[in-house]
């Protein structure tokens, strides 16, 4: 079985600095994994490569078996690749109801759909009612986004990603700058994503790591350092030495 | 409180129902807009002495709505949108002095130049920041007025098209020294196309463009063919500025250069900041706007108009827009997207299906 996603010797060099070094990684189907490293180990830019926003300098990325090393990004987001952001990217003036409604029409070919009004569909209007839920935003559906409480933006941008139906779905530090009080429920949404959606968890935060993750995989100065259970990664000494440990001075 | 008068007896509404209403609200009419029409058909009637200057506006609020298109609702700052109301202007005026007299055909070759001259400059126009996008418009502008200016044997150069003779509107209504027939021939004209974008804008579509405006990153992330949708509008707001350039050049049986020179564009912008983008009403009423001040200021002060015209704009754009139009807004429910709560679900005022 292929894997969801997998990438084969990718390289990325920016001038002399080399930001991704060989790296040969396999998400599988279902996948709950999680990418860590300290910073500046290159993770934004594996996510980069991996959405298509940069174009590998060598190496193939693989979506489903697929080759979709030159495919432009939206064409990636709509064979089922979606990703969320470390610092939210909504559209400020468009309320949740609007945001959803546009991923969700635009998947399905919606998009070029210049007469009829939005929501005349019903398939649509029923999606964006599950979607809602699932992300408990039906409070704020008509809400301006950027009104919304930080943590309805970060449950927000994670139901965006969602809404457009990703097998793959990348999770960039998803609880990065919430508020206590609203963790929980950001952190059980996170939980409950349906298992056949294989998720990459690019994260900081060991709790949620440990808590939601099987697999990981670290990342140092752009090549991958180790990979395995959680068990086996948070016992290995070099890990420790290099990340954990580093992580635990901070 | 609602105006749906099935939701009075029916249960409850569910999520679905909230989220379907709240959606297809924004294609419906309110009273207001149905009111704006009304009076700008009534006019027709009951304004004759004016119908030259309302022809006019008409035709600035067309060209304004072209402009909001590709400002209002995509994003993309241009100061050479005249080069596609010139451009329709010449194309019809050209084919009227050649013998083409139907003022139809001419409006819809004028809409299909320009569409294609849109079409192949949107490429120029779609990367960069927007001072490129400023720089790139303004440089198609500039050159095809010189172009205009050159060809003198097809455009009459300085002297301007003349013997231009339109035949009658769909063969029956001849244009009047009164500007009748030419005021309800824009009018009409500007309401159609109105109508069309009015659609286009609640969209899926128009949806897609507004996202690309706020945030073409995460529009990309979408799954959004950013490039395409912006080729789109582009090419499409070219059309609308070529068909108003038409109505121009039908209407007054004449083009000169005036139509492709950079104060028309900067102009447009100034309707559009004084009417207010991103709800396709500021156009036509930033034209209302436009031209009442100019014909009030001239009166006034014949020489000095566009000192006060040039006060105006800087209290607007210093106070701004956003804080100007939103004491509009209270008086325009319909028009505007608020910060709404719950309660914003249920439509707030009268409406009616299209």
């Amino acid at each position: 079985m292929a894997a969801a996603l997998e990438t084969r010797g990718l390289v990325k060099r920016f001038g002399g600095l080399v930001a991704t070094d060989n790296v040969t990684f396999r998400l599988e189907q279902g996948a709950r994994h999680a990418l860590i490293g300290p910073n500046g180990a290159g993770k934004t830019t594996l996510i980069n490569l991996l959405t298509g926003v940069l174009a590998p300098t060598s190496g193939q990325i693989f979506l489903d078996g697929v080759d979709v090393t030159q495919m432009p990004p939206e064409r990636r987001v709509q064979r089922g690749l979606a990703r969320t952001f470390q610092i939210n990217q909504l559209f400020p003036a468009m309320t949740p109801l609007e945001t959803i409604g546009l991923a969700v029409s635009e998947r399905m070919g919606g998009g070029r759909d210049w007469w009829r009004v939005t929501g005349s569909k019903r398939e649509i209007v029923d999606e964006i009612v599950e979607i809602a839920q699932r992300f408990r935003l039906t409070d704020v559906l008509d809400e301006r986004t950027s009104n919304l409480a930080y943590g309805k933006q970060r449950l927000l941008e994670i139901a965006v990603a969602f809404a457009c139906r990703p097998r793959v779905l990348l999770l960039d530090e998803p609880a990065a700058g919430v508020p206590e009080a609203e963790r929980h429920e950001l952190l059980a949404t996170v939980a409950a994503l349906p298992r056949d959606v294989s998720v990459l968890l690019i994260e900081h935060d060991m709790d949620l790591v440990f808590s939601f993750a099987d697999r990981i995989s670290v990342l140092v100065n752009g090549a991958l350092f180790a990979e395995g259970t959680i068990e086996e990664v948070s016992t290995d000494p070099r890990v420790r030495a290099v990340y954990l440990g580093e992580n635990v001075d901070e | 409180m609602h105006a749906d008068p099935i939701a009075k007896s029916a249960p409850p509404p569910s999520t679905a129902d909230l989220v379907r209403r709240s959606l297809v609200r924004k294609g419906r009419w309110g009273v207001a807009e149905i009111g704006f029409w009304a009076v700008a058909a009534a006019t027709l009637f009951f304004l004759p002495e004016r119908h030259l200057i309302l022809n006019e506006i008409a035709i600035i609020g067309l060209f304004a709505l072209s402009l909001d298109l590709i400002l209002g609702y995509a994003g993309i700052v241009s100061l050479g949108h005249a080069a596609f109301f010139g451009f329709g202007a010449y194309t019809a005026g050209i084919l009227a002095k050649h013998g083409f007299a139907d003022p139809l055909l001419g409006l819809g070759a004028a809409a299909l130049a320009a569409a294609l001259l849109g079409f192949v400059t949107s490429f120029l126009v779609l990367r960069g920041t927007d001072l490129t996008k400023l720089m790139v418009t303004l440089g198609v502008a500039l050159l095809l007025g010189e172009i205009a200016n050159q060809a003198s044997w097809l455009t009459g150069g300085a002297d301007g098209l003349q013997g231009i003779s339109m035949g009658p509107v769909l063969g029956l209504f001849e244009f009047d020294i009164f500007g009748t027939t030419a005021y309800a021939y824009s009018l009409t004209v500007s309401f159609l196309l109105f109508i069309l974008a009015r659609r286009i804008v609640v969209s899926p579509f128009g949806l897609s463009l507004r996202s690309i405006r706020d945030n073409p990153l995460r529009a990309r992330a979408v799954g959004i063919p950013v490039s395409r949708r912006l080729v789109a509008v582009y090419t499409l707001a070219a059309a609308y500025a070529g068909v108003a350039g038409a109505l121009l050049a039908q209407t007054t049986q004449f083009v000169s250069l005036d139509v492709l020179a950079f104060h028309r564009s900067a102009d447009i912008m100034l309707v559009l900041v004084i009417g207010g983008a991103g709800y396709l009403y500021g156009g036509l009423l930033g034209a209302i706007g436009f031209k009442v001040l100019q014909d009030i200021l001239s009166g006034w002060t014949p020489q000095y108009w566009q000192f006060w015209i040039g006060l105006i704009l800087v209290v607007i754009v210093l106070v701004g827009r956003e804080r100007l139009t939103d004491k509009v807004g209270a008086l325009w429910p319909r028009s505007r997207t608020r910060p709404a709560g719950q309660a914003q679900v249920l439509p707030a005022t009268p409406a009616r299906e299209v």
